[in-house]
């Protein structure tokens, strides 16, 4: 009897817990979506921000982020793929390079994003930077600044141990009788890796890439020191030049501006954009895995 | 027919394997194995479930070299050359002692593609060479009139025989010299069997076949000599037939009979 009303009590519990979780998600949505889709229109996602940003909208955040984000998929992936190919494939099971490599990657994934900032503007932007300066540009600040360039760079270093921990995964799931049916043919290991293992895996490299960019898309603390700006209202040409992005614009919007009672519909807007973004990644992550697993549940069968 | 006459293809001598799980001792698979296998015969292995069929199979094409903590003494003589010794071309040996496993695995390819994988990997570019090899290895592999108008299609929608002839056809394509199957039957319905015996009977005109199976039956329809292992123990080796009708050791013969394993 007394056991039966616990159980009771804890199964309200729990659904009250999970309740809770779910009514503030649906909140922080609706509030978002309602304050925010009247801010919504064709001049909001295309015009820089004017007015004292209490007009205009976020078209060269929404570019930023986007070429921001395409430029750290660019650097992340090819470097994540190939070590996790290393670990996975080549590397001895008893490597003790290996070993410290998966160190390296699990604590990588510990450290707070604004310790990426201070890194990026530390070794990308000062040292590599003005390296580069000093080298090929005779000293003229050139590289040796804030830039898109090294702001990517920063984010790839960030989302590297989700594309390495993914792609390792998706490599590990593919059966051991398939190389070895490679091998027994005669293929080569490096054959067998890339034309057998790495096809196979291959939805499960791209889901590693979409979470690796909708991780790095919402990202803030690592782009404030090393290329962010606070308002610009021409588009990144260069890949030294600075760039606005949603995320910052949010903060921004939200503490740096005049009067921020007349900034907060922009403010929704951006935050709805920005939303929609990451919703749309993750979507396109979640289809792109239930292919990749049905694939290769055919394969199993 | 007299097999005696058959030449010496692959020549076994005092073959020990070794396998180490993680970081337990290690465990005996084979011990002290010799056998002499005959150029164009067909060789059937048999034993119980554990008792090294396959892993002795994987020694023959140094598949064991995948397996972490196996390790392998002897002598495995190919045409006289030790396939063992260091330095051996592995991938050169796999081109001429092929291999089809107890579960198909066709690749997430055409069915073209599937056959043409090791052609390829071994650096044939030319077109209608490579459409020749195809098409004459699924000939051979009995599955040229079942796939010939869908050869773009996925490997992965044939059926479990269809798609084991396609790893026997995949197999052909690269023309070994020996072919090692592991339980080739084992995941068909008999109808399938019964034409993948077929097939090894053709097969044997320009192929030396050692094929490791469960069913006595497919054994003496099959084969021309059979050996018998016993926990890692070859007992016996000797012509099918004599084999199954009077064997010349006890345990053979328990094991024939149905007496154990
Ligand atoms: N990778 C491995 N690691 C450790 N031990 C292994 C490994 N592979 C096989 N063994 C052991 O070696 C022995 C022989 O195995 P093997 O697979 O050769 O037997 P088999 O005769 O083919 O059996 P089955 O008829 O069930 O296929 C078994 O005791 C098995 O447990
Ligand atoms: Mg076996």
């Amino acid at each position: 009897m007394n056991r039966k009303i616990r159980d009771t009590a804890l199964v309200v519990a729990t659904a009250l817990a999970a309740l809770v979780v779910v009514a503030m998600l649906a909140v922080i949505l609706l509030d978002v979506v309602r304050s925010g889709a009247s801010a919504i229109s064709w001049t909001f996602l295309t015009q820089p921000p004017s007015g004292g940003m209490q007009s205009g909208g976020v078209g060269p955040a929404i570019f930023g982020t986007a070429a921001l984000t395409i430029l750290m998929t660019v650097a992340v992936v090819p470097v994540g793929v190939v070590t996790a190919i290393w670990l996975t494939e080549y590397a001895a099971p008893d490597s003790r390079l290996a070993r410290y490599v998966r160190l390296a990657v699990s604590n990588l994934a510990g450290v707070p994003s604004i310790v990426f900032g201070l890194f990026g503007l530390g070794f990308f932007v000062q040292t590599l930077g003005r390296g580069v300066d000093k080298v090929a540009f005779g000293g003229v600040v050139t590289y040796g600044k804030p830039g898109l360039i090294w702001a990517a760079l920063t984010l790839a270093i960030l989302t590297m141990p989700v594309v390495i921990v993914a792609t390792e995964e998706a490599l590990r799931a593919v059966p051991r009788d398939l190389r070895d049916a490679s091998l027994a043919l005669g293929a080569t290991k490096f054959q067998t890796t890339f034309y057998v293992v790495v096809p196979q895996a291959m939805g499960g490299i791209l889901t590693s890439a979409i979470l690796a960019v909708s991780r790095g898309a919402g990202e803030v603390a690592p782009i404030l020191f090393t290329g962010a700006a606070y308002f610009l209202a021409e588009l990144p040409t260069h890949l030294n030049d600075q760039f606005m992005n949603l995320g910052y614009h949010v903060y921004v919007l939200a503490t740096q501006s005049p009067d921020v009672d007349k900034t907060r519909p922009q403010l929704y807007g951006t935050v709805l954009v920005l939303l929609l973004l990451t919703f749309l990644l993750n979507l396109l992550a979640v289809v792109i895995r239930v292919r990749a697993r049905r694939a290769s549940s055919i394969a199993r069968a | 027919m007299p097999t005696a006459a058959l030449p010496t293809k692959i020549e076994v001598q005092n073959l020990n394997v070794f396998y180490r799980a993680e970081k337990k001792a290690e465990t005996q698979a084979l011990k002290d194995v010799a056998l002499e296998i005959r150029d164009r015969e067909v060789l059937a292995l048999i034993g119980p479930s554990g008792c090294g069929k396959s892993t002795f199979l994987r020694v023959l094409n140094r598949m064991n070299d995948t397996v972490p903590g196996a390790r392998v003494e002897g002598r495995v003589l190919l045409e006289g050359e030790d396939v063992l010794a260091k330095g051996y071309d592995v991938v050169g040996l796999r081109r001429r002692v092929g291999m089809v496993f107890q579960r198909p695995q066709p690749f997430p390819k055409s069915i073209f593609d599937n056959v043409a994988f090791g052609v390829r990997a071994h650096g044939l570019t030319d077109k209608n060479e490579i459409v020749r090899r195809v098409e004459s290895a699924l000939g051979r592999a009995a599955l040229w009139d079942e796939v010939k108008d869908r050869l773009e299609a996925s490997a992965l929608s044939l059926s479990g025989g269809q798609a084991q002839r396609l790893c026997i056809a995949r197999a052909l394509a690269v023309e070994p010299e020996v072919l090692l199957m592991d339980e080739p039957t084992s995941a068909l319905d008999p109808i399938a069997t019964a034409r993948l015996e077929e097939l090894i009977h053709e097969l044997r005109a320009d192929l030396t076949i050692v094929i490791v199976t469960h069913s006595m039956q497919q054994a003496a329809r099959v084969s021309q000599r059979t050996g018998f292992f016993y926990m890692g123990n070859l007992i016996e080796v000797g012509p099918t037939k004599q084999m199954f009708t009077r064997p010349r050791e006890n345990k053979t013969e328990d094991y024939i009979s149905g007496r154990f394993g």
